[in-house]
């Protein structure tokens, strides 16, 4: 059997026909759902308006009065959004410029994305000699975006001696990378999450005075690199109008992210294997600190409760074993349940957490503002409908009492395996 | 026969300290990180502390250290600097003479270009290890140190290094005490004179007061009248989550678990 599809003119022919006595059966057998227009039992005719019509390229509901697009969907689905931007290839880059960002979280976050489009801003301020740009990344990661975020070549060392708070290891890698391919521009961002301190070393080593604090970078013919910076100094209270130099730290929105093109984000390797340096800093690892003490407005990890918590202390319990900051709605806190401080929204705190568990909360506007930056929200809640589901990267519907005992008991279960292994 | 006397050496510290800036009024006054650095030296068993600065000598900077010199101390080493000098040299000189096995300083200066460079280079220089951001020194144990490094979002991480060493001290160190103006009074300056060398870049950059930063506009960039308005008319979605419905509540905690182990928020 061929697979050519085989074209019957008379059935075409009675699904165009919507007079014909049997459209309503041809169309159900061509494959295109429900008819939009059937004879009721009292001999009236009945439409239905949803089933007509078809989305077109740019996501708009199009209806064809013609008779050859009857049934629900079929039309041209809407390509992703990340497709329609188009790919652009630098195959053999002028000039490179290096960029090392955080990851914290194992994703780019805002910042880095900004010091991505700086970086872009850099690389292709020439249109005949183009720059390529490197990201230089440590350890695991969970980010797919890079070609997104405007990445041409990406580097990921991922070895043991670079994970975790290995300056050193990491700036013996970075140093690899001057050798190899000597970047014209290395940029970091001046963050507290080891961005600034490593850029610090790297500028240090390479025997460069690096731009600290940039937040607005030009073209400056008469400059050094020909770009002008403007960089804060003295605690935010100056402004240094200055060359950029080699090395640079910049601050969080120094340029635009990257939003229009894709990029390559080709994977490099180094030439050479990362030498095996004795740190003299020895990382024993992180602390686990009072969760209830972080500030709700820095917390990583918030366990928020709502209306539809029932039991309050199940509730403080499951937070203390997860050991996550406790937050709460509104309601919770005008009821009493909870402390004014600990609110979530407009009118409380806006919190920055990576995880954000809502439980039984339905999601006022108000909250969903103060919840905006989040990376993650987890919604546990009875009622489908409601606006934290539509929020939610993950949303359970139940009784969310019952659903924290048993989050409760697979932590503890985990707890007690992990302690017999070892 | 002389009995045997096995006295620790007491732990030499030198805490590097700056003449600070008030954020509001921008007076001279002790710089706050450094004065942190300074608690944090006071707070370690048996140490000898040594304050060391770099820099001119007037009025007001003068008024300025004399609030360290109320936290508890007689005097204070200072090396005379010009303005606007490079004090690296001089303070490298100085460190690499007395050899302390610990040396504290703040992260950024409040004055200056306040690059935060100062310390990098004294550990590069030096080649001592640098740790950077410290909440607290635990433990000062046989030439090793353990630390408490404070990381962003209130965590904390537990370092050892090996001394000598530079640390820099972060915000989440502990409040310095207040200073007392009899002991601040009392307090002399040593002063030695140190090699000076100019900073010739800072001199030819321009400084002006700090203006505000022009506020990020949310710009859509929309090829359709569709897509504007749905940017325009957007409420906050997080766009196809994943919705469990009808599962037992084991199942929902299963699901929530692995979410917060793919993030690693659980320790």
């Amino acid at each position: 059997m061929s697979d050519l599809p085989r074209r019957d003119p008379r059935q075409e022919w009675i699904a165009r026909n919507r007079l014909h006595p049997r459209h309503a059966e041809v169309l159900l057998a061509a494959g295109q759902g429900a008819a939009s227009e059937w004879q009721g039992p009292n001999g009236l005719v009945r439409r239905n308006p949803h089933a007509i019509g078809f989305v077109g390229p740019n996501g708009v509901k199009r209806i064809d009065r013609s008779g050859t697009q009857q049934g629900a969907g079929g039309g041209g689905a809407m390509r992703p959004a990340a497709e329609r931007k188009p790919l652009v290839e630098i195959e053999a880059p002028a000039f490179l410029v290096a960029v090392v960002p955080d990851m914290a979280g194992g994703r780019l976050s805002g910042h880095d994305r900004d010091l991505l489009g700086l970086a872009r801003q850099l690389a292709d301020a020439d249109p005949v000699a183009r720059g390529a740009v490197v990201a230089v990344i440590f350890g695991p990661h969970k980010e797919t975006s890079f070609a997104e975020a405007g990445v041409d070549r990406l580097l990921h060392l991922d070895s043991p001696d670079v994970a975790g708070y290995a300056p050193e290891a990491r700036l013996g890698a970075l140093t690899l990378v001057e050798e190899a391919w000597a970047p014209r521009h290395w940029l970091l961002p001046d963050s507290k999450l080891g961005g600034g301190e490593l850029g610090r070393r790297l500028a240090v080593r390479l025997g460069e005075r690096p731009a600290t604090s940039v937040w607005q970078v030009a073209a400056d013919a008469e400059a050094v690199m020909g770009w002008q910076c403007t960089a804060r100094g003295a605690a935010g209270s100056l402004d240094i109008r200055r060359p950029l130099s080699r090395v640079a730290l910049a601050l969080a929105e120094c340029a635009e992210p990257v939003s229009e093109t894709r990029h390559a984000a080709t994977e490099l390797a180094l030439p050479q294997p990362l030498p095996s340096t004795l740190s003299r800093i020895q990382d024993l690892g992180q602390v686990s600190v009072d969760p209830s003490g972080v500030a709700l407005s820095e917390a990583e990890f918030i366990l928020s409760a709502g209306n539809g918590v029932k039991d309050w202390p199940g509730f403080h319990h499951a937070a203390e074993v997860l050991g996550a900051t406790e937050g709460a709605s509104r309601v919770a806190v005008d009821d009493g349940f909870m402390a004014r401080d600990r609110q979530v929204g407009a009118t409380g705190t806006w919190v920055t957490a990576r995880v954000y568990v809502a439980v039984g909360i339905s999601g006022a506007i108000q909250h969903l503002q103060g919840i905006q930056t989040c990376d993650k929200v987890v919604a546990i809640n009875m009622d489908p409908g409601c606006d934290m589901i539509k929020r939610a990267d993950l949303a359970v519907i139940g009784d969310a009492t019952q659903i924290l005992e048993a989050l409760v008991t697979l932590v503890a279960q985990a707890r007690e395996e992990k302690r017999d292994a070892a | 026969m002389q009995p045997e006397v096995t006295t620790m050496p007491a732990l030499e510290v030198t805490v590097l300290v700056s003449v600070g800036r008030h954020p509001l009024t921008g007076r001279t006054r002790r710089a706050d990180q450094d004065a942190r650095g300074v608690e944090l030296a006071r707070s370690l068993a048996d140490a000898q502390v040594r304050l060391l600065h770099a820099g001119m000598r007037d009025e007001s900077s003068e008024a300025a250290l004399r609030g360290y010199l109320g936290m508890g101390f007689t005097q204070l080493s200072l090396l005379e600097q010009p303005e606007g000098a490079d004090v690296l040299p001089a303070l490298a000189e100085a460190l690499d003479a007395t050899s302390p096995h610990l040396v504290i300083a703040g992260e950024r200066a409040e004055r200056g270009e306040g690059s935060g460079l100062l310390p990098y280079l004294l550990a590069e220089r030096l080649g001592w290890p640098l740790v950077s951001g410290l909440a607290a020194v635990e433990s000062v144990e046989d030439g090793v140190a353990t630390l408490l490094q404070a990381l962003p979002r209130g965590q904390r991480r537990r370092l050892k290094v090996r001394l000598p060493a530079i640390v820099t001290v972060d915000n989440a160190a502990p409040a310095p005490r207040q200073s007392a103006y009899g002991p601040a009074r009392r307090g002399a300056f040593e002063t030695t004179a140190g090699p000076v060398s100019d900073d010739e870049e800072w001199a030819a950059w321009q400084v002006q007061p700090a203006r505000q930063r022009p506020k990020r506009l949310k710009i859509v960039k929309a090829a359709s009248a569709r897509d504007r308005f749905k940017a325009a008319a957007a409420k906050a979605e997080g766009g196809g989550g994943q919705v469990l419905t009808d599962v037992s509540p084991e199942q929902g905690a299963e699901a929530i678990l692995m979410l917060l182990r793919e993030e690693d928020v659980l320790r």
